[in-house]
């Protein structure tokens, strides 16, 4: 399970907003508990360093990744992950996602169709290199 | 000795180890020294040919190897090697709803998800660009519209609406097989477009969290070509109805009721563009008020929405090819009890009020009126907001404050409140004041509304007040200090 604390997730939803049509990506920071629940305390923004095509691809520079491992030691946090957008698909993970993905990382997508309807759903890669979805606790809903 | 920092996704196969010492050399040494002493980095750093992998970038201080000598780059002792995993991604290629670069439209990955109905003789790849090419709008998304809806996502309808106002309740998973316990409380119309989208990523979802009525039905329902009505009750049926025989749809209905279901398909126009009957022929005039139970109160057998929605969706495939004969003119009737199956001819009838020789219906009109019942029956509650309660503690007013959450959560955080799990609220209805205001809460909001609505309905409560947000939203607004979980 992760849990994304509520602002971070308004940051999350704003910068794919702002990005739309083109995908927006960053990093999410927070700590892990025993029981392997993660909670993403804040997000770093980074660039879409992708040349060509940002609606449909999206490219994190290897300076920016040391950044954020930077970051994480600052803060005393943990790098638990990535975030990006899919505009105009839905937040499941596509084959281009899968071939780069790391072990470890959660991977939240944020699905935003016609600049308007927003879906977060996150993904951690498992032993066989595929997707399996990790539950997002609900905090709009009881 | 250098130094190696470890990203954090690899760090799993070092003991969590962040920082290395490695010994001097190239950087061909330091990845050979890494992996031998940690294997599992093997997979991750190195090909199958032994060389460090195109995702997989290696940085001494701020350099990329690939700027110096490559793997040949030299490490000196006080030298910093970062790993840093290449991070890209992107969605998938295949545009919703929009043709793919090949003549028939569709992407590699469509031609292998609808193999199985491409091949079949007589409907083929052209029955399959009508079904990407058609907008279908499934009203009520609850028995019927969870088999319909699962289908004719799965068929590769290329755009699909879905209107309903509701919440799933846990009274819904008996037959409304689209949602889960995790759904509970939450929006139909978003519940299914989550699994709907799972299910069927190459499609377009258009979803409506509101009540259909004469206001809104005409602009919702133009921008389809077929109408499939899962609607419960008789005004939205005649609303239905009505808006696709002005609009010019055609409405596939369906019905179910306790052990028996109904199949039509409503207004459908012919090779020559005549219309077929629709469901003023069949029933002009509503039943009197309260003769027809709905299912709430009738009660149905989960496994018929099952069956009748898949009857249902079939027949929105067949009037979206053209393919076989449709129910057109046709009304089918199924009893699960003694599993008969009938269908009866229908015919237009001249004195039809909206498309007959006379028409006295020429606009949507109120059928609430018109049938002389709601189509929805519940009435809003009455909330509290956090801040309006901690005014009401303040000043000292009278109110009992009732936690319908399980012990565990009530062990996390709470407010003061008496314990009464929403499970148990109906055995406890006594310990409920009735001579004073009663707060309700729950963590968000939704099992207390559950509650209260049980208490009014079971025992006529009618002093009972729902704390907006639940404990959340007054431990924001009133006491930040608490347990959030």
């Amino acid at each position: 399970m992760i849990i994304i604390e509520p602002s971070v997730r308004e940051l999350m939803i704003e910068d794919a907003v702002n990005t739309f049509p083109d995908e927006c990506c960053g990093f999410l920071f927070g700590r892990e508990e025993t029981d392997g629940t993660r909670i993403v305390l804040d997000i770093l923004v980074v660039d879409n360093s992708k040349e060509g095509d940002k609606t449909r691809r999206f490219e994190i520079s290897p300076l920016d990744y040391m950044t954020a491992e930077q970051h994480a030691l600052d803060h005393d946090w943990t790098l638990l992950g990535v975030y990006h957008s899919h505009p105009n698909h839905p937040a499941i993970p596509s084959e281009h996602d899968r071939k780069a993905a790391q072990p470890y990382f959660s991977y939240v997508i944020v699905s935003v169709l016609n600049n308007e309807i927003i879906t977060l759903r996150s993904w951690l890669l498992n032993e066989e290199q595929q997707f399996e979805e990790e539950k997002i606790a609900d905090y709009q809903f009881t | 000795m250098a130094t190696v920092i470890i990203p954090t996704p690899l760090r799993k196969f070092t003991n969590n180890t962040a920082r290395l010492e490695v010994g001097a050399g190239t950087i061909h040494d330091t990845v050979q020294e890494l992996t031998l002493n940690f294997p599992d980095l093997k997979k991750h750093l190195l090909d199958e040919g032994g060389n460090i992998r195109s995702y997989v970038n290696i940085f001494v201080g701020n350099d990329d190897i690939r700027n110096l000598q490559q793997e040949r780059t030299a490490v000196g002792k006080d030298a910093v090697i970062s790993i840093v995993p290449a991070i890209a991604g992107g969605s998938p290629d295949a545009e919703p709803g929009a043709a793919a670069s090949a003549p028939h439209g569709f992407s590699k990955e469509e031609l292998a998800r609808y193999n199985r109905h491409i091949i079949i003789p007589g409907f083929g790849m052209e029955s399959q660009q009508k079904l990407k090419a058609a907008k279908v709008l499934v009203i009520g998304s609850g028995g019927l519209g969870s088999p319909v809806l699962l289908y004719l996502a799965a068929a590769g309808i290329g755009t699909i609406g879905i209107v309903d106002f509701d919440v799933v309740d846990d009274s819904n998973l008996q037959r409304q097989v689209l949602f889960g316990v995790d759904e509970i409380g939450k929006p139909k119309v978003e519940a299914a477009r989550r699994r709907l989208e799972a299910l069927n990523p190459y499609i377009r979802l258009n979803i409506y969290n509101t009540h259909l009525n004469s206001q809104n039905a005409l602009d919702i329902m133009k921008d389809y070509d077929v109408i499939a009505d899962g609607t419960d009750n008789f005004p939205t049926r005649y609303l239905v109805n009505d808006a696709a025989v002005l609009l010019g749809k055609t409405n596939v209905y369906a019905s179910i009721f306790q052990f028996e279901g109904q199949v039509s398909v409503f207004n459908y126009p012919d090779e020559q563009g005549n219309r077929g009957p629709n469901y003023r022929d069949l029933y002009p005039t509503p039943p009197p008020p309260g003769l027809v139970p709905s299912c709430a109160e009738g009660g149905v057998l989960g496994v018929l929405p099952g069956i009748i929605g898949s009857l249902q969706a079939l027949e929105v495939i067949k009037v979206i090819t053209r393919v076989g004969d449709t129910l057109s003119g046709r009304f089918y009737i199924f009893d699960a009890l003694n599993f008969e199956s009938r269908t009866f001819n229908i015919r237009s009838r001249e004195d039809n009020p909206i498309n007959g020789k006379n028409p006295s219906i020429t606009g949507l009109i109120d059928y609430e009126q018109f049938c002389g019942m709601r189509a929805v029956e519940e009435k809003p509650l009455k909330e509290v907001t956090a801040k309006e309660l901690y005014d009401w503690q303040v000043r000292g007013e009278k109110f009992q404050l009732i936690d319908v959450r399980e012990p565990h959560e009530f062990d996390i955080v709470n407010i003061g409140a008496e314990l009464i799990p929403l499970a148990t609220v109906a055995a406890n209805a006594e310990k409920i004041d009735r001579d004073r205001k009663v707060v309700v809460h729950c963590k968000m909001g939704g099992r207390s509304a559950k509650a209260i609505r049980e208490l009014e309905e079971k025992f006529g409560f009618t002093n009972l007040y729902n704390l907006k947000g639940g404990i959340l939203a007054y431990i924001d607004e009133v006491q930040p200090e608490l347990t959030k979980y």
